[in-house]
């Protein structure tokens, strides 16, 4: 499958009065057409920033550097904001965590469907507008739709409110989906129908989807392809067979390690990866993960890992893989998958 | 039952919000904690679960029922006065966003030695200091924390200090509203262990409010299900788990999603929960110590 979109050495800062933040270092990589690549890490890992990134949704303050944003072969980097305008929406969109601050309190959901479908092709006649509405609001399973289109977010479920912002977000049929952490604000079974619903729309009109998540279970149920982030970088990446069930990289290992239902599963203890992530604006020489980890080796402290090859999908950001590196037993992984 | 600390007896509450509008937040709600366990409270955004703890701790007056803790009802002013020092130094809770639930304008030894302060107890190691010290330590923080304040320390550095100032009165009731629920997964472990780790340690009797159901099947000794202000399932955690028997906690599990992409790629799509029955039910014991709540028109 040609890949929809090539990300090629974006980093992104911000200049604070504190000092420089470099919230993306140096991160490259690819999503296929019709694939969900999931963006796993803790908060502040720059997984966020990342897409919004590519989206250019960040306020001034950021600087992004790329060397390249290819996106359907068109190059995002060093576009105007004017073009960006046309571009979002059509080419990308992008769904939020809280679908109350993102959708507009003051008009019905119908017409703030109606004005996503009428941004990108002004000309279409009502009529046609209200059909692709409604349409729109029966692929991402709202009932009654016409019913619904009069109401307002405040009558809506969260649920209901995260459907809307989905059915902005796929009005001019993007080809890229960016979801940022679109069902951490909700509960479980609520979760659970808008996940089945992103992986039906995404089989459905074969939308690329980013999808960001600190939840491994989430990323598990949808995912094809996932990228592990800590402090600004890719640390770890593969397809999710490989991330899950034959992990490479310490920091993929202490999150698998600290989710309970795995602990239950085997009957051991939890293990929570010491200490917090580093701040960004002073990070530590070498591998900034090493002060965490108990795998760390002399030369972690001193120089940071590049991404190693583990197989042709699968790269790992750690001296661990090294031809020179002591052997150890990883603490889990290494099981072999069809 | 004998050892019970903690009775919930019919307890119902309901808001008035508006003149003609009633929301039933409570319903009937009948069940006891045990001295000593881990007692895990789950249910949707709206279940009536904060409301519950609300009214152990007294910040809410229940409408009707009663709740007995250590035989004293809670909801009987005249008694609830009687026993007021007790109460408050025996009852703490930690709540969900410690960034709100902290002073922002104390230093977090003050923070820490409050409730010392507000129930004119004497240090037990000397000065308020070296006791906040104790304390921080028993929590997993250093003394460099003392002279902080809440902004300068981390979500997991907050909901510790939430933590020690609860445990600093030595409670023998901890109620905890979503402790974790603010928190990224590796920290959610850190402070979930931290929790089963002092429990051990203290002893104290724990109500643990989540919404998350993996984090309660590892920590919790008995488990409570609630939907819509009622009960539904109330049994052992391992059992609850292993053969839950309301529909409604049946798609609650089933709603969870499992970190194994081959077997989450298998399950078929989700399926609601069927909608709550208008008619009042009752917990019927199923299996021993096993209650579901079943309506009268199904037994």
């Amino acid at each position: 499958m040609p890949d929809l979109l090539e990300v090629n050495r974006l980093s992104v800062r911000f200049d604070t009065p504190e000092g420089r933040i470099l919230a993306v270092r140096d991160v490259s990589f690819s999503l296929a057409e019709g694939e969900v690549l999931a963006i796993v890490g803790e908060s502040g890992c720059g997984k966020s920033v990342l897409c919004k990134a590519i989206a250019r949704l960040l306020p001034k303050s950021a600087h992004v550097e790329a060397e390249s944003i290819l996106l359907d072969g068109v190059n995002l980097a060093g576009r105007s904001e004017r073009e960006m305008c046309r571009l979002r929406g059509k080419l990308f969109s992008m769904v939020f965590q809280d679908p109350l601050t993102a959708l507009d309190p003051t008009l019905p959901i119908g017409r703030q469907i109606a004005e996503a479908v009428t941004v990108h092709n002004r000309r279409l006649p009502r009529r046609a507008v209200e059909r692709r509405v409604l349409e729109l609001m029966d692929l991402v399973g709202m009932e009654q739709p016409q019913e619904k289109a009069r109401m307002y977010p405040h009558q809506f479920s969260g649920g209901m409110r995260q459907r809307s912002a989905m059915a902005i977000a796929l009005a001019a049929s993007p080809r890229l989906l960016f979801a940022d952490e679109p069902t951490t604000a909700l509960d479980v079974t609520i979760q659970a129908q808008i996940l089945d619903l992103l992986r039906d729309v995404q089989r459905k009109l074969h939308t690329s989807t980013v999808l960001v998540s600190h939840d491994l279970g989430v990323v598990a149920r949808v995912a094809d392809r996932v990228a592990v982030m800590y402090a600004g970088r890719i640390v770890e990446t593969g397809t999710a067979e490989e991330v899950f069930y034959d992990p490479r990289h310490p920091y993929t290992w202490g999150l698998m390690r600290a989710l309970p239902a795995l602990a239950i599963e085997e009957g051991r203890p939890l293990s929570p990866i010491p200490g917090m992530p580093p701040t960004l604006l002073a990070p530590p020489r070498g591998d900034p993960f090493a002060c965490r980890n108990e795998y760390a080796l002399a030369i972690d402290y001193e120089q940071e890992p590049p991404l190693m090859r583990v197989s042709d999908t699968h790269w790992a950001a750690t001296w661990l893989l090294d031809p020179r590196a002591p052997r150890i037993s990883p603490p889990l992984g290494g099981i072999p998958h069809a | 039952m004998p050892d019970a600390l903690v009775e919930f007896q019919h307890l119902s509450h309901a808001f008035r919000p508006g003149r003609h509008i009633v929301i039933k937040a409570l319903r009937d709600v009948s069940f006891s904690i045990q001295k000593g366990e881990i007692f895990g409270l789950v249910g949707e955004s709206g279940c009536g679960k904060s409301t519950l703890a609300r009214c152990l701790m007294n910040i809410y007056q229940p409408s009707s029922g009663r709740i007995l803790y250590k035989g004293v009802d809670l909801c009987d002013g005249k008694a609830r006065r009687q026993h007021r020092r007790m109460l408050q130094r025996e009852r703490q809770l930690i709540f969900q966003d410690s960034a709100s639930s902290l002073n922002p304008r104390m230093r977090v030894e003050r923070i820490v030695t409050e409730p010392l302060v507000i129930q004119r107890i004497a240090p037990p190691r000397g000065s308020l200091r070296a006791e906040a010290e104790h304390q921080l330590r028993s929590v997993g923080l250093d003394a460099s924390c003392l002279n902080k304040t809440p902004v300068e320390l981390s979500g997991s550095q907050r909901q510790r200090v939430s933590i020690a100032r609860a445990l600093i009165l030595e409670p023998e009731l901890i109620v905890a509203d979503e402790p974790i629920a603010s928190l990224d997964v590796s920290i959610q472990a850190q402070i979930v262990t931290l929790f089963k780790h002092l429990q051990l340690a203290h002893g104290f009797t724990f109500l643990f409010i989540a919404h998350d159901l993996s984090m309660v099947r590892y920590l919790c000794d008995r488990t409570g299900v609630m939907r819509g202000g009622r009960l539904v399932e109330l049994a052992p955690t391992r059992e609850l788990f292993s053969n839950p028997l309301h529909p409604y906690t049946q798609a609650l599990l089933s709603a969870i999603p499992f970190p194994d992409p081959l077997r989450e790629r298998a399950r078929p799509a989700f399926s609601a929960p069927p909608p709550e029955p208008a008619r009042e039910g009752a917990l019927v014991e199923v299996t021993p110590d096993h209650f579901v709540l079943q309506s009268p028109s199904c037994t």
